[in-house]
């Protein structure tokens, strides 16, 4: 099953993840985590792993809500997302862990 | 019976009857220095006059021949107030290299256009003037519209973010492709072949634009094995797709039908080539599209018998930004990379003018003449195509950013191992790139190495980088922007 962007390549190592959230900060994106137990076509909305993370502005930080929804949501697939308030909208989304 | 006449007797004119020229003072269709107010169009004209006619006269000449004049003067003429219906050439500026051409600039009073009517607007601007005797050849090069103007059309059914948004693809370009061979496939074959490249990766597939209902295949055949295979890869894959139906045919209430049952089968999108249909029946489709939540692509076919001369007819900035305004979701646009004609520098101006939602200025915009105010009219996705293969991923990225939507016809059908893996070659390559990218990587200089490497986890893509590595189409582009 695959899950959108960056589903084709070998699942992303930490370090991967971090660059990627990295260059989220740096265009000034809100981060958001999501998870969801069933993942199909037609389901728009995941469930939120909180508020998106409008004040976390360090990939440390970000790392460590992944880590805590990971610890909380094992069976879950899990995604980051990101918002751009200039676009109005939101502008990423990527699988980082799969059950 | 009526028996109302004239009571014509021998006597001197009551008014100038004969030939003037367009440039004679007391008209107004040559008016340098005049300051266009803010509800006029604007256009930017190339000139070429025949041996012996002024630059004067024929850019006055073309400015009351597209407004409100006719060859000889007419008693009518003066029922009307002609300074409140004249177009003005304002400004004239040399043509570096062609002294034989000048631009003309020249503003069209609002009240000459229809609102929300792009065909009214072409009958006056691109109508019989560009076979007028005077000239030798007639460009129009962009097209300015007021904001009094452009808000009385919609643009594009539902724009670049509300389709992210649908198909759910975020923080890369679409990939999409066309189904070949263009005609003669059954309809099922044809499900197959777009079922292969959907299970393998792309996002979406595309009907070519010359098929319709050809007796080897009748649109309701193709249209329900196409869903078919569009339903079946998403249920396999977990991703949402589409493919572009063609719903162009030969008369209006046919393409509703046609679009109706695109509709009925689950379709997001649907497809028609904007400008054989023409501009009426584009904007109909396009409101269909907007009431129905329906994706509308738009083919370009026909655009080079009218754009590529670069002394005559419209550029293609101009066919382009008008399909926005009257609206469709994806337009095709160059490649810059690939087989077919697109000046670089041309191609990515004319893609920031579809895709910006504030103000498309001169400056983002190469080619461009006049400053676009888009007031949050949504951008829509442009469409490189032709051509393509998986060693220009890393170009392509470089050069169109995410908003675009790169289509590889050859280059997935054309996969040694079948469209499946040609599909998947593409998305790896896209991925490793968008990745490479988002770490701050050069593409340029490093596309390569960033391709080889990802190559090493993908046999797909490693036969796709073996088969096209020697392809390169580097012909002189006809029409490319003049160097200043």
């Amino acid at each position: 099953m695959k899950t959108e962007t960056f589903s084709y390549l070998p699942t992303f190592t930490r370090e991967q993840i971090e660059k990627q959230i990295q260059y989220f900060l740096k265009n000034n994106w809100v981060v958001g985590i999501e998870y969801t137990s069933q993942p199909n076509p037609s389901l728009a909305f995941w469930d939120w792993w909180k508020l998106p993370l409008f004040s976390m502005k360090s990939v440390s930080e970000i790392m460590a809500e992944i880590e805590a929804c990971k610890a909380n949501h094992t069976n879950c697939f899990i995604r980051i997302t990101s918002y751009d308030n200039a676009r109005q909208t939101q502008v990423m989304s990527f699988v980082v862990h799969r059950p | 019976m009526s028996k109302a006449k004239a009571d014509t007797k021998d006597e001197k004119a009551l008014f100038d009857a004969g030939v003037k020229e367009y440039s004679a003072a007391g008209r107004y269709y040559y008016d340098i220095g005049y300051k266009p107010t803010e509800t006029q169009v604007l256009a930017a004209f190339r000139i070429t006059p025949q041996e012996g006619v002024s630059f004067e006269e024929a850019a006055a000449a073309v400015a009351a021949e597209s407004s409100f004049s006719t060859w000889t003067t007419v008693w009518s003429d003066y029922l009307v107030d002609a300074s409140r219906y004249s177009a003005r050439t304002y400004e004239m500026k040399a043509v570096p290299g062609h002294p034989d051409q000048m631009m003309a600039y020249i503003a069209y009073p609002l009240d000459l256009f229809e609102e929300g009517s792009m065909g009214n607007l072409m009958s006056s601007l691109v109508g019989n003037v560009f076979g007028f005797k005077p000239l030798r050849a007639l460009r129009l090069e962009d097209l300015y519209f007021p904001p009094a103007l452009l808000s009385t059309f919609q643009g594009p059914p539902h724009g670049i973010q509300v389709e992210r948004d649908r198909m759910d693809k975020y923080g890369r370009p679409l990939l999409g492709a066309t189904m070949k061979p263009k005609l003669g496939l059954s309809a099922k074959n044809y499900g197959r072949v777009v079922y292969e490249a959907l299970r393998g990766g792309l996002d979406f597939t595309k009907d070519d634009e010359n098929i319709t209902s050809q007796p080897f295949m009748r649109w309701r055949d193709r249209c329900e094995f196409v869903m078919s295979a569009v339903k079946q890869a998403e249920a396999e894959t977990g991703e949402r797709k589409g493919h572009y139906l063609n719903v162009t045919a030969g008369d209006m209430e046919e393409m509703y039908a046609r679009a109706e049952l695109a509709k009925e089968l689950g379709s997001r999108i649907i497809m028609v080539d904007y400008l054989i249909v023409g501009f009426t029946a584009f904007t109909s489709l396009s409101k269909w599209c907007r009431r129905n939540g329906m994706l509308l692509h738009a083919h370009r076919a026909m655009h080079s018998v009218l754009d590529r001369q670069p002394n005559h007819g419209i550029n293609w900035r101009v066919l382009a930004k008008m399909c926005r305004i009257v609206g469709a979701d994806h337009l095709h646009n160059g490649t810059v990379v690939g087989k077919l004609e697109g000046d670089r520098a041309s191609t990515i101006g004319i893609n920031e003018m579809m895709r910006e939602t504030r103000v498309a200025t001169v400056e983002q915009c190469p080619g461009h003449h006049f400053d676009q105010p888009w007031l949050s009219m949504p951008g829509m996705f442009p469409v490189a195509s032709g051509g393509i293969h998986v060693w220009h991923m890393p170009e392509l990225v470089s050069i169109f950013g995410d908003e675009v939507i790169l289509q590889f016809g050859g280059g997935t059908v054309g996969h040694p191992w079948g469209s499946a893996a040609g599909a998947t070659a593409n998305r790896v390559a896209l991925e490793a790139v968008i990745q490479a990218r988002n770490e701050g990587r050069n593409l340029l200089a490093e596309g390569t190495d960033i391709l080889k490497s990802a190559a090493k986890h993908s046999g797909e893509l490693r036969a796709a980088m073996e088969t096209w590595k020697d392809i390169t189409f580097d012909y002189e582009s006809v029409d490319a922007l003049e160097k200043p």
